[in-house]
């Protein structure tokens, strides 16, 4: 029989909230799916420019023949569409977010507003420094604090997330042996480390040494020496490591690196833990990237943007990434005296206290209250024997000025207290979860802690993945599932230091209940089937990556073909 | 001190106790005491929200932003594009602002689909079958385009137009040169006065003694706003068995022949011009397709749509086994954190601007350039630095520097363009100006802009 409907009503509907989830489970229908030829969203300026035809602007052969489909809707539409979408969003904004290694805390309001401001926001980047000397300044400045929290020279902020950071340390490790005539290959990652330092490694044209870690769940030193000679570029490594546990032998290892001329690397993932408490300079690292997205509290977009700055210590400053914001005059204001710590060839030089903004009305001395006088002037300058550039230009500004924000409304005492909370939330965690899931390595931590579930696998048949499956249904994030790979099973449970006690108690409840049910007749089964509160439940990876499906036109065109 | 930390000293109390410590510091006793601050950190103690907020607006302050203090010219890799209201306001949600990787994707449906649109809208825009999920900029996504020809090809050989943005170029450089045995960057010159790539001295070159390139890599439209010869670099790329690489730019994408019709089969940009502000340069958003023979070598993150198990529509990060976390030092690149956020923004543009709007701000911008590069020729002194036709941007040259007016016309409350000083320009362009105009430049914002322009070239 003909269908008697108008076009229109054989199409999904915009503004129906078929998939919200407070209303149902339904699909949200794509885009495409809510588009309708000819309509429009779009509204521009009124320019008065001449409407000279197409034809005259641009010659024939260099015109596409038909625009490019996009959908075509209406702003209501979009709004909805997109709305629903993010209701269909976990995130840190809804609730914990134990993912172990990444550090999800809160994301500060004020730092998102400050990013917002029209001054930094809508700023060109070839503006020259003339237009952008608060810019300059507030990378300068940045650059400063974080030499001071990682006990480093000096700071290169191009690196646009954690990977970039490391391929940019790894390159200056290289620029560094080079300088020095000599050809090294090998660069020693622990079995622990994080996926991005060997596929770093391997980008930066090394290979790969892995070392494996000690009963104690660190760095073997014996074995580390085995595998150290003069074909050693550098050392990469995660303190606290990957399972939350401090390399102890911290000292020991740097002599061991530095005997035999080469550098130690300091992935700056777990640098919350210690936070005010020591520094990657002080153990004897020669490079560190950060990552403000993790320690800094700057959001993570769904998967970024990040930013991944990278610290250096004096002999490699002459090598980072140019061009690089510099003070072209001195701050003036009391040179205070290094701190005991502080005292060295590397960082005697950096960070004094008058030189960093203070709240403090005092605008004595010709100074603004911020310890400048006003005719510092900021600009650009290439090292010398620069590596050259890492980003298209000067790095993710609008990431940076929402870390200086939260550094400078911690400080020290407030970042200090972050690594405090932190540490403190998951030894608490910890204390609370032993006799009921597997700890192969069960000893005190510092910001994370990682259990195993191969016991409830071995007894139940439940993994890790049905573990952090059950405990979306809880209302939690999962933590980091089968990471690191040297634990059985992994769960790698990382509170962070903003969730209240309250929350890290329910996090654990959840945990012990999970574990306890799966001991019941069907628990084990139940786990295997969740998560069913969500928007959709278990997915089917394995299909996904048997009959490929990226766009929506390869989906068209498969549904086609039957 | 200003502390999102929410315990209170009676539960830090009770939770030492738990733990079994007496105090704080007890927590980290991992850490050898040779290593511990002894007094702390040496920075000011924290501030609270309203002085934080105070110092930030003085540093802003500082800055001579486009809109309140002067009116943008200039362009060069960064563009001063519509960014409508809806487009803040959906890319500022906070579920999709505060949110990881979806790595857990039964409660990142909402990333994962709106990912999945905007692969399928980068695809169509380049011409090509796949794009992956956002790379960092545009040239990171140069250097991943690169570094997929070398593995996929076999060679090492790298041909770069001149043309392609300098900034990328010199991105490329600095990571190719660690690996100088398997990436070999040549660098091929624009022709002078006319401002598009000479193959001429590559197609002379290429005898049977040469080795074949693993890639050709061209932009389209180049750094000097010039509409290259597409037919010429892919015939170029074909003859060598070479894959063709295009920087485009997803704009003029509206009017001008996709990188895959002209023959790429990997195609890079820039997409800051898709919603996000000019940011000081950053975070941009790293735009990344490629013809279905290399999806097995795409860097960083596809997402695949596939179904749950009841059988309804679902999203999930898909081929992960490319990736890093899996394959280690054998991944098809190191990325991890991308620009995830920025490519949603940037398919809310896409699709507020729909078919007819992009091509729509790709006309005006093409009218404004055509309005605002006459006015400026009429100028005595002014003619074009590059002959060969352009869309949005065009370099012009003058009595003098690029440097000096743009110096000259910030006092006129004009950001008159990118100065082509020695570090960036191309070969032989040095010391002109280049000169963009979007669709928000008005017919009396020009002509304020050339009358100051004709004061600034007077020596």
């Amino acid at each position: 029989m003909r269908d008697q409907r108008s076009s229109f009503e054989r199409a999904p509907a915009g503004g129906r909230a078929s998939s919200a989830p407070v209303l149902s489970k339904g699909d949200e229908p794509t885009i495409f799916e809510l588009s309708v030829p000819s309509r429009t969203s779009w509204s521009l300026r009124n320019t008065n420019i001449p409407e000279y035809p197409l034809e005259e602007l641009v010659p024939a052969e260099h015109l596409r023949s038909t625009p490019p489909d996009l959908a075509e809707v209406s702003e209501r539409d979009l709004v909805a569409h997109f709305t629903r979408l993010s209701q269909r969003q976990y995130s840190v904004d809804t609730g914990a977010y134990p993912l172990g290694s990444c550090t999800m805390k809160y994301n500060p309001k004020v730092c998102d507003a400050i990013a917002a401001l029209s001054g930094l926001a809508d700023v060109h980047p070839a503006s020259p420094p003339s237009c952008t000397q608060g810019w300059l300044r507030l990378f300068v400045e940045l650059e400063e604090v974080l030499c001071e929290i990682t006990g480093m020279a000096a700071v290169t902020m191009q690196p646009a997330a954690g990977a970039a950071g490391e391929l940019t340390g790894l390159l200056l490790m290289r620029a560094w042996h080079e300088s020095l005539s000599s050809r090294r290959h090998r660069v020693i990652i622990p079995d622990s480390a994080h996926g991005t330092n060997p596929a770093s490694v391997a980008l930066a044209g090394y290979e790969v040494t892995t070392v494996a870690s000690d009963s104690r769940g660190c760095v073997d030193l014996e074995r580390l020496r085995e595998v150290l000679d003069d074909d050693v570029a550098g050392i990469m490594l995660t303190n606290p490591n990957t399972l939350g546990l401090f390399e102890e032998d911290i000292i020991d290892i740097a002599a061991a690196a530095h005997d035999v001329g080469a550098l130690l690397y300091y992935d700056g993932a777990n640098l919350n833990a210690i936070l005010g408490v020591t520094r990657p300079g002080d153990m004897g690292f020669d490079i560190v990237h950060l990552n403000l997205h993790k320690t800094f509290a700057t959001p993570h977009g769904g998967g970024g943007p990040g930013a991944g700055p990278v610290a250096v210590s004096e002999r490699l400053v002459e090598f980072l990434p140019g061009p690089r914001p510099v003070r072209l005059l001195e701050p003036v204001g009391r040179q205070v005296a290094p701190l005991p710590h502080t005292a060295g060839p590397d960082s005697a030089a950096l960070a004094t206290r008058d030189s960093l903004p203070s709240a403090g009305p005092d605008g004595t001395n010709g100074q603004t209250s911020h310890g400048y006088r006003e005719g510092d002037r900021f600009g650009w300058s290439t090292p010398e024997r620069s590596i050259g550039r890492m980003h298209s230009w000067h790095g993710n500004a609008l990431v940076l000025a929402r870390a200086y924000a939260y550094i400078l409304a911690n400080g020290a005492d407030g970042l200090r207290r972050v690594a405090d909370m932190a540490v403190l939330n998951a030894n608490w965690l910890r204390k609370r979860l032993r006799g009921v899931y597997d700890m192969p390595y069960d000893r005190p931590v510092m910001h994370e802690l990682v259990v195993s579930a191969a016991r409830l696998r071995k007894l139940y048949g439940v993994k890790a993945v049905d573990v952090a499956k059950r405990l979306l249904e809880e209302g939690f994030h999962s933590p980091t599932v089968a990471f690191p790979l040297i634990v059985d099973d992994a769960l790698m449970i990382e509170p962070t230091e903003t969730e209240s006690p309250q929350t890290v108690a329910a996090l654990a409840e959840a945990m012990e209940r999970i574990a306890a049910e799966v001991a019941e007749d069907n628990g084990a089964h139940d786990a295997r089937l969740a998560p069913r509160t969500t928007p959709v439940g278990r997915v089917d990876e394995a299909l996904a990556a048997r009959k490929l499906v990226p766009t929506w036109d390869l989906r068209e065109r498969q549904q086609t073909a039957g | 001190m200003t502390s999102w930390a929410p315990h209170t000293p009676a539960e830090i109390d009770e939770m030492l106790a738990f733990i079994g410590v007496s105090s704080l510091d007890e927590l980290f006793r991992a850490v050898p005491a040779s290593l511990r601050l002894a007094t702390g950190l040496s920075i000011p103690d924290g501030i609270g929200e309203p002085d934080l907020m105070a110092y930030f607006q003085e540093l802003a302050a500082a800055n001579a932003p486009i809109g309140r203090d002067l009116v943008c010219f200039a362009g060069g890799g960064a563009y001063d594009h519509e960014v409508p209201a809806v487009t803040k306001a959906l890319a500022s949600r906070s579920e999709f602002v505060t949110a990881y990787t979806p790595y857990q994707a039964e409660v990142a449906q909402g990333v994962l689909q709106a990912l999945f649109e905007y692969q399928t809208m980068v695809a169509r825009l380049a011409g090509l079958e796949v794009a992956n999920a956002s790379l960092y900029d545009g040239a990171h996504a140069l250097v991943e385009a690169v570094n997929l020809a070398v593995a996929a090809t076999g060679r090492s050989a790298v041909w770069v137009s001149e043309g392609v943005n300098p900034r990328w170029r010199e991105n490329l450089i600095t990571i190719a040169r660690a690996r100088s045995e398997s990436h070999v960057i040549h660098i091929v010159p624009l022709e002078q006065g006319v401002g598009v790539t000479s193959w001429s001295t590559r197609e002379s070159s290429a005898d049977a003694t040469s080795e074949p390139p693993a890639a050709i890599v061209v932009a389209n439209p180049n750094f000097l706003g010039c509409l290259e010869d597409m037919e010429r670099a892919s015939a170029l790329a074909s003859a060598h068995g070479a894959e063709l690489i295009v920087a485009f730019d997803p704009i003029t994408a509206g009017i001008i022949e996709s990188p895959g019709s002209a023959g790429a089969s990997v195609a890079v940009g820039e997409g800051q011009a898709l919603g996000a502000p000019l940011s000081f340069g950053g975070p941009y958003l790293g735009l990344f397709a490629c013809s279905m023979e290399h999806v097995r070598r795409i860097p960083g993150r596809i997402v695949g749509q596939t179904v749950d198990v009841d059988s309804r529509t679902a999203y999930v990060t898909t081929l992960r086994a490319r990736e890093q976390d899996i394959r280690r030092e054998r991944a098809s690149s190191n990325v991890c954190t991308n620009e995830t956020l920025l490519a949603i923004g940037a398919a809310v543009q896409m699709a507020w601007l729909g078919t007819s709007g992009l091509a729509e701000i790709a006309l005006r911008s093409a009218r404004g350039a055509r309005y605002c590069r006459e006015a400026l020729l009429g100028i005595p002194g002014v003619r074009l630095a590059a002959t060969a036709p352009t869309v949005r941007e065009f370099a012009v040259c003058a009595p003098v520097s690029g440097e000096v007016i743009v110096d000259r016309m910030l006092d006129e409350g004009f950001l008159a363009g990118v100065a082509l000083t020695r570090e960036i320009a191309p070969q032989g362009f040095e010391g002109g100006l280049l000169v963009a105009v979007t669709e928000r430049r008005t017919r009396a914002e020009i002509d304020a802009f050339a009358a100051a322009f004709e004061k600034a070239v007077s020596l």
